[in-house]
């Protein structure tokens, strides 16, 4: 692979360019004037798509460049699907898969063998997926390989781990309250996907203590068959080989039902304002939310480039204004949400001192408001996508990059050529198309606006702004303890 | 630049172990150092793998240099280094300069004022913050905003960012091969040319940063004056964001003169890895950095920190939920034991073979996680060796020290096993090898290891000293180290307020 890529540039004459024009100019007193050759024909190393008869989909991708492989296998089915009297199943399903070991070794007879190889093969749990991993250095693969196998097939979820992956989610719970940030990420997501949505609920005591070993092995016995996998592998083997290999280890696997999408409830929040009360905070954490779109809607392009001019990097509108220019906060930003396959949240944030909450609030509806009067010029437009088309080499400069994009595709159903597709989507979006994503997205009376902080020390009361309802963030006690949890660690 | 210390023949098994592409022989093919001739190191590893290239800018630098009075000052300055030049970020310079001149002479005049102890006056005060106030506004209207940063990423710039710790300053973003020359010039220029232009907003948005990172967060506000308890005379006990006082007072003047004392090339080092042949980026590199004058390296701080001989303890009685912390001092990472302190730091808390991971998480099942590191503030200087535990609901911090003292009690008294050793060695070279694949990190590292060694091979080198540690050292290091006279302790204690954190309906 190294010697194809070594082939399809030429770098060498591409700086001399550089090194002699630089010459011509003598000291480059603008940078303007510095001249930007174009950029080298760079074709990343395409990962091979194989489907196996079950419907087992497998990306190769070679990369010689270490003695390591990795691969990543991603199992349609997440926390989206689970039941809310169950909330966090799949967050411990990722972790008790892995720890419980399998059927003829412990999870911790797993840790010694696979650590004593610097290996891991690793599971964890999303919102739309459930994931298993490995990563080990190629003398290592056979043995490694089985060990995933093994996790795939014959997991056992032995108790003893259950138990711990559930005090784990306890401690996460009980800490829940103890950040801002943590607060207003949670709470804002509640407020744009609706509290009881699959897209914004959270564990509770009682849903964690709800889940039993045998939903587990249910939840497995219900996703993990080869139709329902995307697996990836890459790294220093050599592909007809490995295809073989796979097509070995998985070809005898019986294929299972097709993955049905349920539909997911959203219910957005009324918009409004919303407050958590946090006294021993001297910031506030702001977040304005309302319901976003899919990649898949037209108008994509011309949000990329919108978000990109309007809050994203050290130019936008944003970071120049509340920043560098009000002074008013260290983080700030935000954009028109996008999902793969559900609707993004569009979120404008910023975390300002308690003094000025009312004032950043007012200064994120300014910006807003200014885009009617000053709609982002076409020398904004411009940046905006030069920036994404000029770093666009990022998207694929490893090859571990273009499989995940890859897989990515393949699993929410998405042309394989996306990228490309997106490349020409934003060389092909109009001034006129970006001018029309905040009218269509961004609305200022549609949104949620929600404050962590600490209200006796506000500039203004927030209710100046309209009524304001407060959130109560208390954790429920779990259960069969009492009405308040109490959050002192008991004495032992 | 310094002779490695390590022989070469631990070199040749560092061959015989990695891949053959990427040992030291192949990093000795592809890796070009030179010091221009004002002195800034510059290192470059030819990685053609994709037409990017990232770059790694290291100040040795850190808050450990701010001065009496200006903390936070070497963090601010790594935020003034995005505000641009005398020709990028204005509109006219040469009234700019005026006008911001102008600032700080008023500026001068308002903070004597406002901080005299004997006969000062509010309505003096008040008096003078005004001109300074308009004569900022003044100076804004020269400004371009945030110009440096919109012109690295309308290039194509990716992560642009910069990071500022006790020990260093350091900056660093990945570009498209085609704009090297525009990269040079940017990253030259940034520190030929700074302009200290919007300074006093600046402050503000580091003030912001304290209050998000220290003043709003338990975990911050608990390390902030743990840290100030474990340092008695050595400049880590200060904050790297800087006390809000001293925040609130420094000028752009007070930025200035550090950059002017630190910001010089025999203080720098640039690393530089990606798609670039050596032969042509080295004159480009000449031709820009070769333009930063050159000025002596300035003095090393000698302050050392005394033995502790004394158990400290800082507990804080705050809302959120228990944790418990302890450090150690141990030397820096010159010493001939930061090895040992490697191999136990992995033996104590590496994934879930670790023995805090399995003491505490998986047989007791009072912590959430625990473990152990070095490395705390910094480690350019002594500095401490740091356990900590996260206890479960009705779980104390008490139970997390008493885990964590049986465990240190093992290690000093028993030796790890062979298995145990064998498992750090093995992890530190797939570690090593796992990093060798990224531009942007390995710019860091090699940029690292040529400040803190002289030598980008101390990158393998440190797979070897790992490799030597013996279980009699554990032990000895463990016995040495982990005393209660030289523990500082850290506690959050919860302390639920009055009301609920739900406020009334």
């Amino acid at each position: 692979m190294k010697n194809t890529l070594v082939g399809r540039y030429s770098l060498a004459a591409v700086l001399m360019f550089v090194f002699a024009s630089s010459f011509a100019f003598g000291q480059a007193a603008d940078w303007r004037q510095i001249p930007i050759p174009p950029l080298p024909a760079f074709q990343p190393v395409e990962p091979k798509r194989i489907e196996l008869p079950n419907g087992m989909v497998i990306f190769l991708q070679e990369d010689h460049e270490l003695p390591l492989i990795d691969g990543f296998a991603r199992i349609r089915g997440g926390s989206r699907e689970e039941p809310g009297a169950k909330t966090g199943l799949v967050d411990v399903y990722g972790e008790v898969w892995r720890t419980g070991g399998i059927k003829t070794q412990t999870g911790d007879q797993l840790d010694d063998f696979l650590e004593a190889h610097a290996a891991k093969v690793e599971t964890g749990g999303g919102l739309d997926s459930t994931s298993i991993g490995l990563s080990c250095l190629k003398a290592d693969f056979e043995d490694v390989f089985k060990v995933f196998l093994d996790l795939l097939r014959n997991p056992e979820f032995r108790p003893d781990k259950l138990e711990i992956a559930q005090k784990g989610m306890s401690d996460a719970i009980s800490r829940r309250n103890d950040d801002i940030n943590e607060i207003v990420g949670r709470e804002s997501a509640k407020l744009g996907y609706g509290t009881q949505s699959p897209y914004a609920r959270v564990a509770e005591y009682a849903t964690v203590a709800a889940i039993t070993r045998q939903d587990l092995i249910n939840w497995h016995h219900d996703h993990v068959y080869p139709n329902n996998i995307i697996l990836g592998l890459s790294g220093d083997f050599d592909p007809a080989a490995m295809e073989a290999k796979l097509r070995q280890a998985f070809g005898s696997w019986a294929k299972g039902p097709a993955f049905k999408k349920e539909e997911v409830p959203i219910s957005p929040a009324k918009p409004g304002y919303y407050l958590v009360k946090k006294e021993d905070v001297n910031q506030s954490a702001i977040r304005m939310v309302e319901l976003g779109t899919t990649r898949k809607n037209g108008d994509y392009y011309g949000i990329q480039t919108f978000n990109e001019a309007f809050g994203g990097g050290f130019a936008s509108r944003l970071f120049s204004v509340i920043r560098s220019r009000l002074g008013l906060a260290y983080a700030v930003g935000g954009g028109v949400g996008t999902g793969w396959d559900h609707p993004g949240i569009t979120r404008l944030g910023v975390g300002t001192k308690s003094q000025s909450t009312v004032e950043s609030i007012q200064a994120l509806y300014q910006q807003i408001d200014d885009l009617q009067p000053h709609p982002l010029t076409d020398e904004e437009i411009r940046r905006a996508k030069d920036s994404i088309l000029n770093s666009f080499i990022f998207n694929f400069d490893t090859p571990e990059k273009v499989l995940r994009e890859k897989m990515a595709y393949e699993f929410y159903g998405y042309p394989l050529d996306f990228l490309e597709r997106y490349r020409a989507g934003i060389e092909k979006v109009t001034n006129e198309e970006v001018a029309r994503i905040p009218a269509k997205y961004l609305h200022k009376n549609k949104m949620a606006v929600l404050v962590v902080g600490n209200d006796t020390e506000f500039d203004k009361p927030l209710s100046i702004l309209g009524p304001v309802t407060p959130i109560d963030i208390t954790i429920p006690a779990p259960p069969g303890e009492g009405e308040a949890k109490p959050a002192k660690p008991s004495n032992h | 630049m310094k002779v490695p210390k390590t022989p070469c023949i631990l070199a040749l098994f560092i061959v015989c172990t990695l891949a053959t592409a990427q040992d030291i022989a192949s990093f000795e093919k592809r890796i070009t150092v030179k010091k221009l001739d004002n002195g800034l190191t510059v290192i470059i590893l030819e990685r053609p793998e994709a037409p990017v290239f990232s770059f790694y800018t290291h100040v040795d630098a850190g808050s450990v240099q701010d001065p009496l009075g200006e903390t936070g000052l070497a963090h601010m300055m790594e935020h003034m280094a995005f505000k641009g030049t005398d020709r990028i970020g204005t509109k006219n310079y040469a009234a700019e300069k005026v006008a911001l001149e102008k600032v700080e002479t008023a500026y001068a005049a308002y903070n004597t004022e406002r901080h005299k102890r004997v006969g000062g006056d509010e309505q003096k005060v008040k008096d003078l913050e005004k001109p300074w106030q308009d004569a900022i506004q003044e100076a804004q209207q020269y400004v371009i905003p945030n110009q440096f940063g919109e012109i690295i990423e309308k290039n194509g710039g990716e992560g642009l960012n910069a990071f500022t710790d006790d020990d260093e300053t350091g900056y660093h973003y990945s570009m498209p091969a085609n704009r090297f020359e525009l990269w040079a010039y940017l990253e030259s220029e940034r520190f030929l040319h700074p302009v200290m232009r919007e300074f006093y907003k600046e402050r503000n948005v580091v003030i912001e940063e304290r209050r998000m990172r220290v003043d709003s967060n338990p975990l911050g506000r608990l390390l902030e004056q743990f840290t100030s308890e474990a340092f008695a005379a050595h400049p880590y006990h200060r904050p790297t964001v800087g006390w809000v006082s001293d925040l609130n007072t420094f000028s752009a003047t007070d930025a200035e003169d550090f950059f002017r004392q630190y910001y010089v090339p025999s203080n720098m080092v640039l690393a530089v890895v990606g798609d670039i042949k050596a032969a042509e980026a080295v004159p480009i590199i000449e031709k820009y950095f070769g333009r930063l004058p050159s000025k002596p390296k300035p003095l090393e701080i000698t302050t050392a920190e005394p033995p502790q001989n004394s158990v400290r303890e800082v507990v804080l009685h705050d809302p959120s939920q228990p944790v418990y912390l302890e450090g150690y001092h141990r030397p820096d990472y010159m010493s001939k034991d930061d090895a040992v302190y490697d191999a136990i730091a992995d033996v104590m808390s590496n994934g879930r073979t670790s023995r805090l991971y399995r003491s505490l998480v998986r047989d007791k099942k009072i912590a959430a996680a625990s473990g152990g590191f070095s490395g705390l503030p910094g480690n350019k200087y002594p500095h401490l060796f740091a356990f900590y535990g996260v206890p479960l609901p009705g779980h104390t911090p008490q139970e997390m020290a008493d885990g964590i003292h049986q465990e240190i009690e093992r290690l000093k008294t028993q030796d790890v096993s062979d298995d145990e050793l064998e498992m750090v060695k093995t992890r530190a070279k797939a570690s090593l090898l796992r990093s060798l694949a990224d531009n942007q990190g390995l710019a860091m590292h090699l940029g690292i290891e040529m400040v803190r060694y002289g030598d980008w091979r101390e990158l393998f080198y440190e797979v070897d000293r790992i490799d030597k540690v013996t279980k009699a050292d554990i032990r000895r290091v463990a016995n040495q180290t982990f005393v209660p006279i030289n523990r500082t302790v850290g506690i959050i204690e919860t302390n639920k307020p009055a009301a609920s954190p739900g406020g009334a309906q």
